[in-house]
């Protein structure tokens, strides 16, 4: 099985033409990518807004519970409703591009709202008390701090949606979801199990480089990397030892004026 | 100056939170509002510089009505220091600093000199400004966030409890380097605190609000010591009263007393008495000893008993009588300002002192108002 699966992948023929790996690896991004776009315009701005006011709180939770429909019974319903509207490859790629955004967006969006919801509220407090304006306390620290758990979200919903991008091939589309398909229907099970090892590979190297990413737009003083080096923990003691030491010699009185 | 003018705070459910405050917060001075929760003495503070608005009646800065001022332009002159700091922890200390500065359209060199001066000026390390928040302990935050509120220099100041969420030392370390600093630069200050401790030793003048949000008196320390208006104010003032007030007032020219002394390593002379002064080659003093437990050997660091404070001669008659109290040998000891010995004083030395002096006149007119500091400069 090993043996035939990588004789699979090896092959040169599987390497070129339109059905090769290098084809079918850009559709599936192409989907991915085009997915993670509309899914995160819609989803950011929305979850940013809730966590900055607080309002409609209900909304995420609904997006959550939308997460429970079977996204392939939604794929063939939603194929069958929009597929004789529109021409050509849009009648299969608009259903399947909703049905992905249907499912990256609640991540997204939970992880946002979330992310602006667990900021500091001395933090938000302070930023509006220094003057900034409801806009800049949202750019300047919700967001920047929210940014964790945004990422986390964006994250999670990246994977789902490399993995669950494969089911477009089921009407018709390509992307590596194809050689699964295909290679089911036809008892071809090296390729059946070259595209999900493709697929998870995908999967894997698109979440390294996110969380490469995420280590460079998120603040160290948000992560652990930033946190208590180099002694910073005993100035507090050493603060007390003087404090101490100046009670010893200026009790009472009005001390601003004893130092 | 800041002024409230009738100024009430009814929140959407009912709440009074603020019932027809009239107040002046005087220039260059620290007024404390102090008063159990509920008072409303947050959301006073809070109206200053509209994170709340208020319900009936105005506040003014120096004459102008803050309701008339953009609320973001408005905060940008006034510096804003609350309980848990409230850093933002994605920006490094020297970022948290430059803040309102940054606001204001300041240059990032500009800011950046300003924010390192505030840093040494707060008394931190230079070296922590390239640190984030959640690496600095809690008192380091709070002076870091009395940094930010200091950075464009604004003539206003709000303190939220600043002090209230670390340990009594640090917190006793904060307060001595805040009245410092205020001596430095003489901002007109509200400050917020619960604790009448606080309240007494920051206070140029205190105003005590209770639940409901009533101004109950507002008097300076001494004034509020001597002659709370209520009943509520005196409860609130609380215990040993007579006993705090004396840290007002200023140490008469005391009877002192010559002391013998010693220095570590020396043996005691026969005959010292049964306790003994032991001092430093700069005759500031270390503690006592009994010279009889000593015999004939010379004194050592762990003979020394260290229980007795130390009264500046200059300092207040709560510094000499604590001395006094507190001293092993019942001799207070009291030095001059650079800490050199100048003598001894007993307790009951200190008590004539203090039967002789003068305690603030009540006003019988206004009880409420009465020790108010007077608005002598600000005339409006």
């Amino acid at each position: 099985m090993i043996g035939s699966l990588l004789s699979w992948l090896t092959d040169p023929a599987n390497w070129s033409g339109s059905d090769g790996i290098p084809t079918r690896l850009l559709e599936h991004l192409t989907y991915a990518l085009m997915t993670m776009v509309i899914a995160a315009a819609v989803a950011l701005p929305l979850g940013l807004w809730i966590g900055h006011s607080g309002r409609m709180r209900w909304l995420v939770t609904a997006t959550n519970a939308a997460r429970a429909v079977p996204t392939l019974g939604l794929l063939f319903a939603a194929s069958l409703l929009v597929g004789p509207v529109l021409k050509g490859d849009a009648a299969y790629l608009a259903p399947s591009i909703a049905v992905l955004v249907l499912l990256a967006v609640p991540p997204l969006l939970a992880g946002t709202y979330a992310g602006v919801e667990a900021v500091d509220p001395a933090a938000r407090d302070a930023a509006r008390g220094v003057g900034m304006t409801g806009w800049q306390v949202l750019r300047q620290v919700e967001l920047p701090c929210a940014l964790p758990l945004v990422m986390s979200g964006l994250r999670t919903a990246v994977l789902q949606v490399v993995a669950t991008a494969t089911i477009a091939a089921y009407i018709g589309l390509g992307g590596l979801g194809r050689y699964l398909v295909d290679g089911i229907a036809l008892g071809d099970y090296p390729r059946a199990a070259g595209g999900a090892l493709l697929v998870a590979l995908l999967a894997i190297a698109l979440e390294g480089l996110l969380a490469l990413l995420q280590r460079r737009l998120v603040s160290p003083g948000l992560t652990g990397r930033g946190r208590r080096v180099g002694g910073s923990r005993n100035d507090d003691e050493s603060v007390a030892a003087e404090a101490n030491a100046r009670t010893a010699v200026a009790p009472g009185g009005r001390p601003g004026t004893s130092s | 100056m800041i002024r409230f003018d009738g100024v009430t705070k009814q929140f959407p459910d009912g709440t009074v939170a603020v019932d027809d405050l009239s107040l002046t917060a005087p220039t260059g001075k620290i007024t404390v509002l102090v008063g159990p929760s509920g008072c409303g003495k947050t959301t006073s503070l809070r109206m200053v510089n509209r994170m709340i608005e208020p319900t009936k009646g105005s506040i003014s800065l120096d004459g102008q009505d803050t309701g008339r001022m953009k609320q973001s332009e408005l905060r940008r002159g006034i510096g804003y220091v609350i309980q848990h700091a409230g850093l933002f922890p994605h920006r490094t200390v020297l970022d948290n600093i430059g803040t309102v500065p940054r606001l204001l359209g300041w240059d990032r060199k500009r800011t950046q000199e300003r924010s390192r001066e505030l840093l040494e000026r707060v008394g931190l390390d230079p070296a922590l400004g390239d640190r984030y928040p959640a690496q600095l302990s809690g008192g380091q935050q709070q002076r870091v966030g009395v940094a930010r509120a200091l950075a464009a220099d604004p003539p206003v100041m709000l303190m939220d409890e600043p002090f209230s969420a670390v340990d009594p030392i640090v917190r006793d370390q904060l307060q001595d380097e805040f009245l410092r600093l205020q001596d430095e630069l003489g901002k007109t200050i509200i400050f917020v605190t619960h604790d009448i401790d606080e309240a007494i030793k920051l206070g140029d003048q205190v105003a005590v609000l209770r639940v409901g949000g009533q101004l109950a008196q507002v008097a300076e320390p001494s004034y509020l010591l001597a002659h709370p208006a209520d009943d509520f104010v005196a409860d609130f003032v609380g215990r040993d009263r007579g006993y705090r007030a004396l840290q007002f007032q200023p140490t008469p020219r005391l009877p002192l007393r010559s002391e013998r002394t010693i220095v570590l390593g020396e043996q005691p002379a026969a005959g010292s008495g049964a306790w003994l002064l032991v001092v430093d080659e700069q005759r500031k003093p270390l503690g006592w000893v009994e010279p009889a437990r000593i015999g004939s050997r010379g004194v050592e660091d762990a003979d020394l008993h260290r229980g007795g404070t130390v009264a500046r001669a200059a300092g207040t008659l709560r510094g000499a009588l604590d001395a006094a109290l507190s001293s092993p040998s019942r001799r207070g000891v009291v030095v001059d300002d650079s800490g050199v010995l100048v003598g001894t004083v007993l307790a009951h030395e200190v008590l004539s002192a203090i039967e002789d002096t003068d305690r603030p006149e009540r006003d019988e007119e206004d009880p409420v108002h009465g020790g108010a500091v007077a608005l002598a400069e600000d005339g409006a």
